[in-house]
Parts: C-alpha cells; sequence; structure tokens
C-alpha cells in the first residue's frame, strides 16, 4: 500500500462556498489552522514564472525525476478542500491512515534539523495525551454539573428550600436536627408547595395540590426541554450511542458532535432527567464526552485534519463518559471497546483508561453528592451468597433476556412508525403527552415518584437495623441481642406486602412507559431505566426466596446453609444481579456490564452470580434476535454500519453483488487522457456516483485508479477560476506525461494528483466472504472488480449492506446512506 | 457562613482547609433500643471525633447500658461543599435563562422585526410548512443579502446566519424527513 502524491500534500479548509456548504461544521477553523506543505514529486517544472512564491521542492517519490518536456505545465499545488468528505458519508480509512504516516515521517525527518523542529515534534507526540486529558477534565465536570442541577431540579417537582434555594431535598436538611429517625426527610426549612401555595402541611387538599404542582412542572421541563432541542440543537436528542457507534466506524454527521449540540444536550438533559421521565443519563453523558473529544481535538492539527485519528480522540472520550456516569473506569474502556469502537489500536487501550480515569478524578473531587462517591448507588456487600441460590439468579437472567427482546422489538416498532407516520410529525406534543402520562401515573405510587437513581440505591441497600422504610419493615426481634450486621432472616411484616405490590405496579408502569420514552426528542438514555427494572424484579424475587427459606428452613436445599437465626438471604444482592440482567438483556453486553457492576458494588465476591445472570440474559435474548438495541437503531435509521460481530456465510460471489448488473446501464468510467473538461462535468452532473474509475482506454479496459467525485468537483472548480485557459473543451489529462496536442488546442488539465493510485480490487470470482471481511477489515469504502486483469465493475459498502439485507431477508431498500 | 474559602467551581471538593464549617458533619443512626425509640444525631465534629461517645448528646440510656447502645449506632463522617452546589445552579440557571431569552428573542421577535424591516415580500416561507413553526425561515435570503460586505458586524450576522441554516438542516433531517435519529 503506497501512499501517493494525493497523500504528500497537505490541505487547508476554506469556506469554499460552492462545495463546503452551511453544513459544514468548520467555522471553527475559518482561517485558522492552515497546514500549507507544498510538495511535488513528479512534474517539477520550475519554468513557468507564475509559480507560488515560498513552496519547497522535494522529490520524494523516488526515481521518475524525468520531467517532462512540456514547458507550460504549470506545478501542481494543492487544490484546497481534496480530501474532505460529504456529510453523510464514509470515510476512507486507507486514506486517512496514509496520510497520518506521511505526517509523521515529516515531521520526524525534519527533527534533526532545529531545536524549533525538534519541540514540533515533541509537541506532535504529546498532543494525543493533551487531547485526551482535556476531553477527561471536561468530561468529568459536565458530569458534575449535570449530576447537581439534575438534584435539584428534580426535587424541585416537589418544594424548595427557603433558607437557600440552590440545595435539593437532602442538603437542605443537611445541617437540621430535626431530623427524626422515622422521618428522614422533614425539617422546617424545606416546604413543599402546598405548605407555600395553601399552607396547609398534611391532609387531602395538600396532596392534591402537591399533585397538580408536581404534573405542572414536570410539564414545564419537558416542554422547555423539548423546545430547546428544537429551535437550537436537534441533533441532540435520543441517546447518542448509536449514531456514536456509526461515526466511529467511518461515517461523517456533521454538527453531531459540534459546540451547540454540546451546550444543548447538557442543558436539557437535566431538564428531561427532571421531568421524571423514564430515562436516565448514561448515554447522554457519552454524546457529551465525544462533543467535548471533537472539540479538543480541533485545537491540535494532528487530529483536526485527520478523521481516523479524530476518531481514537472519541473513543477514549466515550471511555470516560461511561467512567463518569458509573464511576467504573475499567468498566469505561472495556465498554468503549466493545460497544463503542469499531477500531481499537492498543494505544488507543491506554489513552482510554487515562481519559476515564481523568474524568473520574474530576468528578469526585467536586464531590456532588456529598460522601466522595461517584454514583449515587454505590453499595458496599459483604454477605456471602450460597450455592443454590444460582437457581433464582439464573430465573433472574432469564426474566432479564425476555424483558431485553420483548424491549427492544416493542420498541424498534414503535420507533418506526413514529419514523413513517403522521405520529411523527409532532415532537413536542408527543413529548408532552408522555412527560403527562409519565407525572399523573408515577405520583401516587412512592416508587415511582422517587428520582429512578434513588429507587435503585434504595433496591440494592440491604434492610439493616437502621433501615425504615417500609420495605424494611420485618417484624424485629426486640430482645435479641445481636449487633449491626448480622441481622437474621426474619418474616415480613405488612409493610413488606405493601410495598411489594408497590413495587409490583412500579415494574409494570416501568416497562410500558420506558418503551415509548426511549426516542422521544428529548437526549434520552436507556441504562438507568433497564437497571431500574431489574432492580424491582431482582428485589421482588429475592424478599420471596427470603421469605420461602424463613418459612421452609427444613427444606432439602435451604437445610445446610440456612438455619433459624443465620443470615442467609440478601435481597439486595437479587436487586443488583437483576438490575445487570436487565441491562445486559437489552444491551448485549458482556464483559463490560460485570466490570461496570462489580466496579459499582465494590464486590470481587459477586462476580460469580453477575456472570450467571448476565451470560444467560444474553443467550435467552439471542434466541429472540441477535441484535442489541443499539444495532437495531443503527438498521432502523439505515446507517451505512458493517457490524463487525455478524458473520456472513453466504456462497456467493464478487460478481453478484457488483455493479453494473446485466441490466444496468454500464459502468460510468473516466479514461486517462481522452476526456476534455465538459465531458467530466457532464458525467458528474447526469449521474449520482460517488467515484469513478479511471481507465486507460476503452478498448483495453485497464486500470489506472480511482477518482472521487468531490475531488474532481473541487479540482475542476479550483482550476477554472484559478489557472488560465481552462476552459471547456480542455483535455484532462491523469497520467504522468501529457500527451502531444495540436498547438491551438487549449491547455490540459492536470489531474493526477487527485488521482487514488491504488484502488483496492478483487476479481470477480472472490467468494463474498472474503469480500466482506476486507470491507470490515480495512474500512473500505469501495471496491473494484476486475475480469482477467480487465475491469469490470464496482462494489461499494452500500452493495454489501444491501446484499447483506436481502440475505438475511430483510428490507435491502433501508439502507439509506452511502 | 465562610462562602468564599473553599473554593468556586470544578476544584473546590478535595482540600478542605479553609472549608465553611457548616459543611462538616458527624451524623450517626442509632435505631431502637428496648425502649427507647430511635435517633438521629448530628454534630460538627472532626473525622477523629466521629464517633458515638462524642456525638450522642445526651445520652439516653444509663451508664452500663452505653456500650451495648453504642454499638447499634453507625457513625459517619460526610463532608459536603455548598459553595460549588450554589455556584453550579446558579451557573446553570443563568445559562438556561440566557438560552430562554435567545429562544423567545429567535422565535417570535425577530420575525416580527424583519417584517416590519423588510416588507413583507422578502419573507419567502421555507419548502415545509409543518405544524410547528420554523424560526430561520428567511435565514436564505439574508445569507445571501449579506455575502457582499465585510466589515465586523456582517460577519458575526453571516456566522449566525450561517448557523440558522445549519440548524435548519438539522431539523429538516431529524424532524421532518426522519432521516437521522428517530
Amino acid at each position: 500500500m503506497e501512499s501517493e502524491q494525493l497523500f504528500h500534500r497537505g490541505y487547508y479548509r476554506n469556506s469554499y462556498n460552492s462545495i463546503t456548504s452551511a453544513s459544514s461544521d468548520e467555522e471553527l477553523l475559518d482561517g485558522a489552522g492552515v497546514i500549507m506543505d507544498f510538495q511535488t514529486s513528479e512534474d517539477d517544472n520550475l519554468l513557468d514564472g507564475d509559480a507560488s512564491i515560498g513552496t519547497h521542492y522535494t522529490m520524494t517519490n523516488g526515481g521518475s525525476i524525468n520531467s517532462s518536456t512540456h514547458l507550460l505545465d504549470l506545478l501542481d499545488e494543492p487544490i484546497p478542500g481534496v480530501g474532505t468528505y460529504d456529510d453523510f458519508h464514509t470515510i476512507d480509512w486507507v486514506r486517512e491512515k496514509c496520510k497520518d504516516r506521511e505526517r509523521h515521517r515529516r515531521i520526524n525527518s525534519k527533527k534533526k534539523e532545529s531545536a524549533w523542529e525538534m519541540t514540533k515534534s515533541l509537541y506532535d507526540a504529546w498532543s494525543g495525551w493533551l487531547v485526551v486529558t482535556l476531553t477527561g477534565l471536561a468530561s468529568g465536570a459536565l458530569a458534575g454539573l449535570i449530576d447537581i442541577a439534575a438534584d435539584w431540579m428534580t426535587d424541585l417537582k416537589e418544594g424548595i428550600c427557603l433558607s437557600a434555594f440552590w440545595f435539593n431535598h437532602e442538603q437542605c436538611c443537611w445541617g437540621s436536627n430535626e431530623t427524626t429517625f422515622e422521618e428522614r426527610d422533614k425539617c422546617p426549612q424545606w416546604k413543599t408547595w402546598a405548605e407555600l401555595i395553601i399552607g396547609q402541611a398534611e391532609g387531602p387538599g395538600s396532596y392534591i395540590m402537591n399533585y397538580i404542582m408536581y404534573i405542572f412542572w414536570a410539564l414545564s421541563f419537558a416542554f422547555l426541554a423539548v423546545s430547546l432541542v428544537k429551535v437550537f440543537a436537534p441533533y441532540a436528542c435520543g441517546s447518542g450511542i448509536p449514531e456514536i457507534k456509526t461515526i466511529l466506524s467511518g461515517f461523517i454527521i456533521r454538527g453531531y458532535l459540534g459546540k451547540w449540540t454540546l451546550m444543548i444536550k447538557t442543558i436539557t438533559l437535566v431538564l428531561a432527567v427532571a421531568s421524571g421521565l423514564s430515562l436516565g443519563k448514561e448515554g447522554p453523558l457519552v454524546h457529551v464526552a465525544c462533543c467535548c473529544g471533537n472539540i479538543f481535538s480541533y485545537l491540535f492539527p494532528k487530529y483536526s485534519t485527520n478523521e481516523a485519528k479524530k476518531r481514537e480522540v472519541l473513543s477514549a472520550a466515550s471511555a470516560a463518559g461511561v467512567s463518569v456516569a458509573f464511576g467504573a473506569p475499567i468498566g469505561g474502556v472495556l465498554f468503549s471497546l466493545e460497544e463503542v469502537s469499531y477500531y481499537f489500536p492498543l494505544k488507543t487501550l491506554w489513552r482510554s483508561f487515562f481519559a476515564a480515569l481523568v474524568a473520574a478524578f474530576v468528578l469526585r473531587s467536586i464531590n456532588p453528592f456529598g460522601n466522595s462517591r461517584l454514583v449515587l448507588f454505590y453499595v458496599e456487600y459483604h454477605t456471602p451468597w450460597y450455592l443454590f441460590e444460582l437457581l433464582p439468579f439464573i430465573l433472574l437472567g432469564v426474566f432479564g433476556g425476555l424483558w431485553g427482546a420483548f424491549f427492544i422489538r416493542a420498541n424498534i416498532a414503535w420507533c418506526r412508525r413514529r419514523k413513517s407516520t403522521k405520529f411523527g410529525k409532532y415532537p413536542v406534543l408527543e413529548v408532552i403527552i408522555v412527560a403527562a402520562i409519565t407525572a399523573v401515573i408515577a405520583f401516587p405510587n412512592p416508587y415511582t415518584r422517587l428520582n429512578t437513581s434513588e429507587l435503585i440505591k434504595e433496591l440494592f441497600t440491604d434492610c439493616g437495623p437502621l433501615e425504615s422504610s417500609s420495605l424494611c419493615d420485618y417484624r424485629n426481634d426486640m430482645n435479641a441481642s445481636k449487633i449491626v450486621d448480622d441481622i437474621p432472616d426474619r418474616p415480613a411484616g405488612t409493610g413488606v406486602y405493601s410495598a411489594i405490590w408497590q413495587l409490583c405496579l412500579a415494574l409494570i408502569f416501568k416497562i410500558i412507559m420506558t418503551v415509548f420514552t426511549f426516542g422521544i426528542k428529548v437526549p434520552s438514555g436507556l441504562f438507568i431505566p433497564s437497571m431500574a427494572i431489574g432492580a424491582i424484579a431482582g428485589r421482588i424475587v429475592g424478599i420471596a426466596v427470603e421469605q420461602l427459606a424463613y418459612y421452609h428452613h427444613d427444606w432439602f436445599i435451604f437445610k445446610e446453609w440456612c438455619e433459624v437465626g443465620a443470615d442467609c438471604i440478601t435481597p439486595g444482592l437479587y436487586a443488583m444481579v437483576g438490575a445487570a440482567a436487565c441491562l445486559g438483556g437489552v444491551t448485549r453486553m458482556t464483559v463490560s456490564l460485570v466490570v461496570i457492576v462489580f466496579e459499582l458494588t465494590g464486590g470481587l465476591e459477586y462476580i460469580v452470580p453477575l456472570m450467571a445472570a448476565v451470560m444467560t440474559s444474553k443467550w435467552v435474548g439471542d434466541a429472540f434476535g441477535r441484535e442489541g438495541i443499539y444495532e437495531a437503531h443503527i438498521r432502523l435509521n439505515g446507517y451505512p454500519f458493517l457490524d463487525a460481530k455478524e458473520e456472513f456465510t453466504h456462497t456467493t460471489l464478487a460478481a453478484d453483488v457488483m455493479r453494473p448488473r446485466r441490466s444496468d446501464p454500464p459502468l460510468a468510467v473516466l479514461t486517462q487522457d481522452n476526456m476534455t473538461v465538459e465531458d467530466i462535468e457532464n458525467l458528474i452532473n447526469e449521474t449520482s456516483y460517488n467515484g469513478f474509475p479511471v481507465i486507460m482506454s476503452k478498448e483495453s479496459q485497464r486500470l489506472v485508479g480511482f477518482a472521487l467525485r468531490r475531488d474532481l468537483t473541487i479540482a475542476i472548480e479550483s482550476a477554472r477560476k484559478k489557472q488560465e485557459g481552462i476552459v471547456g473543451s480542455s483535455r484532462v489529462c491523469f497520467a504522468q506525461h501529457t500527451p502531444s496536442l495540436p498547438a491551438e488546442s487549449p491547455r490540459p488539465l492536470k489531474l493526477r494528483s487527485i488521482l487514488d493510485m491504488s484502488p483496492f480490487t478483487v476479481t470477480d470470482h472472490t467468494p463474498m466472504e472474503i469480500v466482506v471481511d476486507i470491507f470490515r477489515k480495512l474500512g473500505l469504502r469501495q471496491c473494484l472488480v476486475t475480469h482477467n486483469g480487465r475491469l469490470l465493475g464496482i462494489i461499494t459498502k452500500k452493495d454489501i449492506l444491501r446484499h447483506m439485507a436481502q440475505t438475511a431477508n430483510q428490507d435491502p431498500a433501508s439502507i439509506m446512506f452511502n | 457562613g465562610a462562602a468564599g474559602l473553599s473554593g468556586a467551581g470544578a476544584g473546590g471538593g478535595a482540600e478542605r482547609s479553609g472549608a465553611n464549617s457548616e459543611d462538616v458533619r458527624c451524623k450517626c443512626i442509632c435505631p431502637p433500643y428496648k425502649d427507647h425509640s430511635g435517633h438521629i444525631y448530628n454534630k460538627n465534629v472532626s473525622q477523629k471525633d466521629c464517633d458515638c461517645l462524642h456525638v450522642v448528646e445526651p445520652m439516653p440510656v444509663p451508664g452500663p447500658d452505653v456500650e451495648a447502645y453504642c454499638l447499634r449506632c453507625e457513625c459517619k463522617y460526610e463532608e459536603r461543599s455548598s459553595v460549588t452546589i450554589k455556584v453550579t445552579i446558579i451557573i446553570y440557571l443563568s445559562i438556561l435563562g440566557l438560552l430562554l431569552l435567545y429562544m423567545v428573542y429567535l422565535t417570535l421577535v425577530e420575525p416580527i422585526l424583519k417584517r416590519r424591516l423588510f416588507g413583507h415580500s422578502q419573507l419567502i416561507q421555507s419548502d415545509e410548512d409543518i405544524g410547528d413553526h420554523q424560526p430561520f425561515a428567511n435565514a436564505h435570503d439574508v445569507l445571501a443579502r449579506s455575502r457582499s460586505r465585510a466589515n465586523v458586524l456582517n460577519k458575526v450576522e453571516y456566522a449566525q446566519q450561517r448557523w440558522k441554516l445549519q440548524v435548519q438542516e438539522q431539523r429538516k433531517s431529524v424532524f421532518d424527513r426522519h432521516v437521522v435519529l428517530s
């Protein structure tokens, strides 16, 4: 794979109005970030008087220094805009990697010249670490802001702290001495809205007033969130992880990781969480972190001009995002490796870990929760589990897998309906209706009125003597003289039974509402609602097993481990395992999920139950459909994502997939030196192909190279403007030596510099398995097909995706992008 | 309290030398014991003094029972940074307020102003006019007009119009054609 002249040049960005239209996000770089490095490797005809000032001439391509004798050839200047990509197109990984290697070589070769060059090379080597550090700092800071603001706004639905309005409920009552054991939340500084508006704190009137105010605040937060998204940054809605997966595999979505999207996503995420909707903030935090990574990478030319290197920074940034969301740096790196990234070179592993650690450290020093923990539901257990408990854990895994399969099907069906019918025309109305239904049903049930994170924490926490919630209303033996940690299994009191009823209702409510909430036009994540559903199911199962063990302690399975008076079952552990199972069932994560959950809880001794549950849920879920929720959304949107986990096992050949087919018009090609500028312009205008192969002549059909549509358009336009004598009938020459032309013909246009001289080719009898493998491993966009050495056709990534969809009996017309 | 000392913004949590004295506490939770009900004790002591004997005052049980009572209690040392919380909330609310004002300006005030300045004929509605309003409908023509001039104010306006076009494109992709992010 040799890097040709195409890669010897830099290019600078400019608002080149006809090409880089308003869909570019390069305002950051207008006039800044200029890399001008004129090098030529051939045809260095120095003879023309209007050569550009200040250019260097280096023969870097070894031989062929024999210049042509054509005196009027201008030096090849780099044409601005060549090498950039259109919106909604795929990058060329091979080209980007070659560009980067070339840049590196150039810097290294100049290193010994002067101290300044040495500093530049050191700066270049260290800029990777600098970007990653800045990204980690920014992600940690933003996550702290989001956590503190979301906590405060969530409590704003219920009341306000009169002495200091910026405190939420817990912080308001922090220093107060009026809290009692049973009612740990009451203090005189915190006033509910009913108290403020009608003056009563108890009674049906105040309940109704609180209800009304709750609904009012929930609706206003939701309305604000969706209006901000709609007016300022429409890309800020949704989770972000499917789009980031696609971007990391090489797709370009301009503006998706821009500064407005970052700001709006941060602000509206707080509003969306505060409005009580059934969503979480983990997926959007990954998007926020990737936005930070993208923005900082623009400060360094090494990353801003090279799309492949930028994606390394984005991989590290997504690790930082998960790290601050869960307080799990290692889990974040594994999540980035397993779920988000496409190409993950090993040096990115170390940098991702560093970013995750920096982000976690910054979040910890902001200390949003006042207890030096990163996540609200960090619980530490040390109670052992027993072998017979594997049975309920596997049952929880089955539940997780079933729920995951159901959720994916239901959510995709609902999103498809929203996409294609009239439901999707009223996004603001949809958000308001969903928020209203959620608020109306959630308020009466104390478990759904709670913030979802606090619900999870309450479910994960085991019942010790210090708990006084109704979930822990066991019948205690008051005369027992046991100390704190070792409470034996007790029979449940009435509080526990009523709590179980409420939890069942909460479970059904959450299962239904999350289907409609994931995908609405506000930032919405999926992790917390899935974990909540799993935690509720797990806790119910745990209490059931606990009561079973208490009342039937003489059964065979319990006899060995659960004697009377022993602390046998920990329902909180079941909640944890259930949460992991449900999350695994819907996202189909494996290693990263187990690591995240045990980093969350600090319990290495629970790896076996977690793994059992996660594996079971993955197998059960895979029995219904191989895709996780993110792959399903990618397929719904038709992104050109070639999944590395799918295998292609059909026996078709390249000749069956390539274009043109038998009934199609012949392949649109360019010849090496026979075409005029006008011919090329007509070809570009009449067809919509992204690139054209260049052949020697129509008779021989021997391949020379491949030219991209965007590069051709830019080069021809720039030539028409800047070079003299280029008219419609000028010959376009892709060869090294221009052909001899009659004297009165206009100047030829040399476009060899934009030609890719090393396109990938396969023969028509290559099996498609190998072709798909090549595309996946090298990140190609297109591949030419030859037969006996002659050009026959072309296979693009879109063709491959359509073919895979066809062989899997899905709709091939759903692949939308190139 | 001594609000200014513990450092504003993101860095404030770790060092506690000048911290607000209201921001640390030792919290002891004591469950019901014999016929005494459960109680929560808060006191402002340092970390080494954070245990049952220093914090639980007045001790509800007589001398010989103190040890049994204290064994059941759980004491935790907690600290927070109220300055960080205050600064964060105020920053957040101000950004939210500014965005709200800008949104009101863009959607309500600007079309009225433009209509008054340029007359009805210049306001070309964009292609689709579905349900909700399109705030940036006139971005195209403003963009075309201002391209010729080159002073600072027009550069700002040019940048703003370009941004509006971008947002309009994004809005079309997401909300109207449902191409991305559905």
